[in-house]
């Protein structure tokens, strides 16, 4: 499944989206240790597959909380792609 | 040398008149339907308080979001860089710009010389503006001018947990509705887009020397919530409302040269 | 909040139950709820076959909803909570319904009741709620591919559409067909935010456009928005409409215009998607879990 976190409002889209199938092939979710806003975490989905979510008291502001990692200049790889081996993961903005 | 610089904003359109760095007038007015009528209003009202003929105007620079309507203008200039003109011109200090509207906010990250080096804006969503203190106040029933005052009486975070005005305005009435004291909800709001704005601004580094500019610059309340978030000291220029218009009429004069 | 703006933007509540089937000799008993933030669904079923349905506004604590959903669907079917086999809450306030066995998330509910109310074709599901818009891919069997959520802004909401209604004091039911009466399409309103689209509007209409023209501009600025939501996961055929917004042929209409797509139509009611799903779910998990006791 393909989860996609965020929302758009009048200033721009921001989604960051979560490729779960591979979250299911996943042993060291890196992404919940690379987030250094700890964004991240592991939920059993609908489904009963393990995977990475958002947490919900982040998905309203993800535009602000992703901030610091998004200078305006020489932005650098974010942490959280870095960190996951998969690629499971891409943001919009 | 005498030049012009015409801020044409959203809201309000102002002007300020400059002889060899000095400011001679400045007026006012809101822009209202007709822009381009309220801002030939406005530089007739600055260059009578000024004291001076239109026919001795050596040039006319505008910014603001209707610059490129602007009546008898020589040159253009965008808002980012006008604000930053006009911030260092009164403060030599200033590394970091933080100008706020109705409408939008911006963080502007600037050299010495007022040059711009980044800057980062949040538009087009009330939630990162002025906007939403004013949006807020009228839920909680008093002026915008009391709702920041008040704010000033709390010593309560009281988080919001809506991150657009819409559905803030419906947290605010059932804050009311749980007996929350006006004051606790007016920081809560003032909060809130603090922290939002110090996100944005965050992106182009925040530096010890912070100047606040714009509308919301008049709202003890939010420059309250402001300081409190950047956890710096902030400064307000003096005429924080003309920056936009001085900043062009300093590159007014720069371009004449 | 004053009464007249209440009169306004109030969606009418009801229930219905099928008086052809009797709950007395079925195997199963399966129950959903969905208690969204604006309005709260609760739906019956006997042996995964539809029996009765409920809507009404969400009061102010979710478990309350939840409760008088589910009673209101009951009315005068003579059946109680405890016959009830398995229930399942979903919606915003799904963790809070005291009474039902499992919770499960909007999404996965809303791409099984749309998968059931529109038929195994299909794939993009499309609902727009009193304080969200979510865009739904689903396989033939209803479940999730790809889902976007946007709750976090108005704009493209019911919340916005009554922003609207209530300005230019026309009844949320109405919005749809006036908007529709126009001799020629405006151009449709700049501001995607609710609160400038809401100055921009009163400017028009001190400019002396008809509430109608304006009404209709704001419609086509929320199919608008709503396209580009679709278009980030793109749109596969067939593609169906629920929730509240559905019910709003101003917005429809218009959206469907812009997708070059109509919309699949269902014979169920559309704000019972989720509640719909929830039930389903709900049959499924009782048989498992009697299957693992038989063995
Ligand atoms: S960009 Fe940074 S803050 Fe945002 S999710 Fe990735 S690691 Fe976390
Ligand atoms: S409706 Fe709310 S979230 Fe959307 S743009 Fe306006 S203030 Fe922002």
């Amino acid at each position: 499944m393909k989860a996609n976190y965020g929302y758009m409002d009048g200033s721009g889209e921001f989604y960051i989206t979560i490729d779960t199938d591979l979250c299911i092939e996943c042993a060291d979710h890196g992404c919940v240790k690379a987030c250094p806003a700890g964004m991240f975490e592991i939920i059993v989905d609908d489904y009963d597959d393990e995977v990475a979510a958002i947490k919900e008291d982040h998905r309203k502001k993800i535009k602000y909380d992703c901030g610091p990692c998004k200078p305006v200049n020489d932005r650098p790889t974010l942490p959280c792609v870095a960190g996951c081996t998969l690629g499971a993961l891409t943001h919009s903005w | 040398m005498i030049t012009a610089g015409i801020d044409m904003g959203s809201k309000y359109i102002k002007v300020v008149i400059l002889k060899d760095g000095t400011v001679l007038g400045r007026a006012m007015e809101t822009t209202g339907f007709e822009p381009v009528e309220s801002a030939s209003r406005c530089l007739d009202k600055a260059i009578k308080e000024a004291g001076v003929e239109m026919s001795e105007i050596d040039h006319t620079t505008s910014t603001g979001a209707g610059r490129k309507v602007a009546p008898k203008t020589d040159s253009d200039i965008t808002d980012v860089g006008a604000a930053a003109k006009g911030v260092v011109n009164l403060e030599k200090n200033i590394q970091t710009v933080i100008d706020i509207g109705a409408e939008e906010g911006r963080g502007i990250k600037i050299e010495a010389d007022g040059k711009v080096v980044d800057f980062a804006v949040n538009e087009k969503c009330a939630a990162g503006a002025g906007a939403f203190a004013e949006a807020m106040s009228r839920a909680l029933e008093v002026s915008i001018d009391e709702f920041g005052q008040l704010s000033l009486k709390s010593d309560k975070a009281i988080p919001m947990n809506a991150q657009c005005a819409v559905f803030a305005e419906s947290e605010v009435v059932s804050l009311v509705h749980a007996k929350t004291p006006k004051h606790d909800i007016a920081r809560a709001v003032h909060d809130a887009i603090a922290s939002r704005i110090v996100s944005m601004v965050r992106r182009v580094g925040i530096n010890e020397s912070v100047a606040l500019i714009g509308g919301v610059s008049h709202n003890p309340g939010f420059v309250d919530s402001l300081k409190r978030a950047l956890e710096t000291e902030v400064i307000i220029p003096e005429n924080p409302d003309y920056i936009g218009a001085l900043g062009a009429a300093i590159t007014a004069s720069e371009r004449t040269k | 909040m004053t009464e007249k703006t209440k009169e306004f933007w109030r969606w009418k509540e009801y229930n219905w139950h099928d008086e052809a089937k009797d709950p007395k000799d079925v195997e199963t008993i399966s129950a959903g709820v969905d208690v969204g933030s604006v309005s709260s669904q609760a739906v019956i079923l006997l042996d995964g076959e539809l029996y009765a349905y409920s809507n009404m506004r969400t009061g102010s604590d979710s478990p309350n909803s939840a409760i008088n959903a589910m009673n209101w669907a009951m009315e005068n079917t003579g059946l109680t909570m405890d016959d009830l086999h398995y229930t399942v809450g979903t919606g915003y306030g799904r963790v809070n319904v005291p009474f039902s066995d499992r919770a499960i998330t909007e999404i996965a509910c809303h791409a099984r009741g749309g998968n059931t109310m529109y038929g195994p074709t299909v794939r993009t599901i499309l609902d727009m709620g009193g304080q969200d818009c979510k865009v739904i891919l689903c396989d033939e069997r209803g479940k999730v591919k790809n889902f976007l959520m946007n709750d976090k802004c108005a704009a493209g909401t019911g919340r916005g559409m009554e922003v609207f209604a209530d300005l230019l004091a026309v009844s949320i039911e109405e919005v749809g067909e006036l908007s529709l009466d126009v001799e020629e399409e405006p151009p449709p309103v700049s501001s995607t935010c609710v609160v400038f689209a809401k100055s921009e509007a009163s400017s028009l209409l001190r400019d002396g456009w008809s509430k109608k023209r304006v009404l209709a501009a704001y419609c086509s600025a929320m199919a608008h928005r709503v396209v580009s939501l679709l278009e980030r996961v793109g749109v596969e055929k067939d593609f169906a409409i629920t929730g509240g917004i559905a019910k709003n042929s101003g917005v429809v209409v218009r959206l469907e215009r812009e997708l070059k797509l109509t919309s699949l139509k269902s014979k169920y009611d559309t704000q019972i998607a989720g509640a719909l799903g929830a039930a389903l779910f709900a049959k499924a998990l009782v048989e498992k879990q009697r299957k693992k006791v038989a063995q």
